[in-house]
């Protein structure tokens, strides 16, 4: 083979991607949040700060933030200052890339890294209170600012990846997260209104949970409703999938802290 | 396996029957297990939640049901619209019909993949479960 024809191929499915439509895409203007599948009562519960459950979380982290740890003995404060300034926009842009794990990462992924690298401290655990808050905390931030994470070049192939997972019929009922999200949306699988599964409010208060949750436990219950196989938490294939996600929603606000039935 | 045994079996004698392939793909004419089922029992699977899950997708006439969904055509007068064969082959496997449709197959263990280690190798209901989910929608003529 020749020395060209490698780039030539890579060219032409960069191409062919960037204008390729999946039979039953959303289009961009038919996008909507799950909020908009709320009813009225759980909207008011997200829109008021003061009656919001997940705004509890956004206070603890608010602390963490502040809070000396590690053996280093220091707080993220110590490094970013005032989370309003530097944190703005931040979460827009996750799962962002990684240099040293050539990988994108999470924005919990992100914060255990800096606990690592800056604090000294050990990983907080996916879902504990902490982590969770933190969270929180950083994508309250980002509130309003619309989603824009960077695809093409070194992301790419893990955008794709997430794509290829969210089109293909998987678990003992062989079905699609498409097949709900994009083809299905607005209708009712039993008492639930389907969303189109844009990741705009996480973490989010889900009242069934009785608490908050990320988005990787919310793609981990919908694996489980299809009865396939799940990840576990900080899997590179359930990051993929959220980057995919982001992508997806590319453009839409975020809503950190979200509430969700 | 005995249920794919069968399943071929009962297309081989359509297909000779009808003398045509096609005719053959729109029903299992055989019970799965060589008896009848038991629609009372078969109410009950299309009822349950965690069984069936039917009443995901599907409405009907079932009044005591409070969440029901509307991704599937309702199940009032299937028995009306369909053979018992036809009833059959849509459980089994609808995909045989539209190879697209979000039904899932409810007794085939073949060409899935990642499926969660509790399923793995076993269908949605067993033979005798489709037997009377089958018997049980015969039933349903209005
Ligand atoms: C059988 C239908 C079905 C399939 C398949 C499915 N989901 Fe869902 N999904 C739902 C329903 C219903 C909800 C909303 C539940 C509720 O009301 O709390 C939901 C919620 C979500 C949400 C939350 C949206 C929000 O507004 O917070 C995301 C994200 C999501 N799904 C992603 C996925 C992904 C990724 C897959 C595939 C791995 C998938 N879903 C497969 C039915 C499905
Ligand atoms: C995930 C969704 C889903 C589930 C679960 C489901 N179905 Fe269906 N079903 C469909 C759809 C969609 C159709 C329409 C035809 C098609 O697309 O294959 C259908 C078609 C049918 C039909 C023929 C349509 C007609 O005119 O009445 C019958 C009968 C039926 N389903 C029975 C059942 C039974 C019984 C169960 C449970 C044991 C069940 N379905 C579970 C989605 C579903």
């Amino acid at each position: 083979m020749s020395g060209r024809a490698p780039h030539l191929l890579a060219a032409l499915s960069v191409i062919a991607l960037a204008g390729a439509t999946f039979a039953g895409e959303i289009p961009m203007t038919e996008r909507r949040s799950g909020y908009d599948f709320l009813s009225r009562e759980t909207r008011a519960m997200q829109d008021d700060d003061t009656a919001n459950p997940g705004m509890l979380a956004v206070l603890e982290g608010g602390a963490l933030w502040a809070r000396k740890t590690g053996a280093a003995g220091r707080a993220c404060a110590d490094c970013h200052g005032d989370a309003g300034a530097s944190m703005k926009g931040v979460a827009a842009r996750y799962p962002a890339f990684d240099a040293t794990l050539k990988r994108p990462v999470n924005l919990e992924q992100r914060i255990n890294r800096c606990r690592a690298d800056r604090q000294q401290a050990p990983p907080l655990a996916y879902e504990s209170r902490e982590l969770l808050a933190l969270t929180a905390y950083v994508a309250r931030q980002s509130r309003g600012l619309p989603i824009d994470v960077a695809f093409g070049g070194r992301t790419q192939p893990f955008l794709d990846n997430g794509r290829a997972a969210f089109y293909r019929r998987q678990g003992q009922l062989n079905l699609a997260c498409s097949q709900c999200h994009d083809d299905n949306w607005g209708r009712r699988l039993a008492g639930n209104v389907i969303p189109q599964a844009h990741p705009t409010g996480y973490p989010v208060y889900r009242l069934e949970w009785q608490g908050l949750g990320s988005l990787q436990r919310r793609l981990r219950n919908c694996l489980v409703g299809i009865r396939a196989e799940s990840y576990e938490y900080g899997a590179p294939e359930l990051v993929e999938l959220e980057l995919f996600l982001m992508w997806r929603a590319r453009g839409m606000a975020i809503e950190t802290p979200g509430v969700r039935p | 396996m005995r249920f794919a045994a069968g399943f071929v079996a009962a297309c081989c004698v359509v297909g000779a029957a009808s003398g045509g392939a096609v005719r053959a793909q729109d029903s299992i004419p055989s019970s799965l297990t060589g008896a009848k089922g038991d629609p009372v029992r078969g109410r009950a699977i299309v009822t349950n939640r965690q069984l069936g899950l039917c009443l995901l997708c599907h409405s009907g006439p079932f009044p005591e049901e409070r969440f029901q969904g509307n991704l599937a055509p309702d199940l009032a007068g299937a028995g009306k619209r369909w053979s018992e064969g036809q009833l059959r082959l849509r459980i089994v496997d609808s995909s045989r019909i539209t190879p697209t449709t979000i039904m899932p197959a409810y007794h085939r263990t073949d060409g899935l993949v990642r499926v969660a280690p509790a399923w793995r190798g076993k269908p949605v209901l067993n033979a005798e479960q489709i037997e009377d989910v089958v018997a049980f929608l015969t039933t349903l003529k209005d």
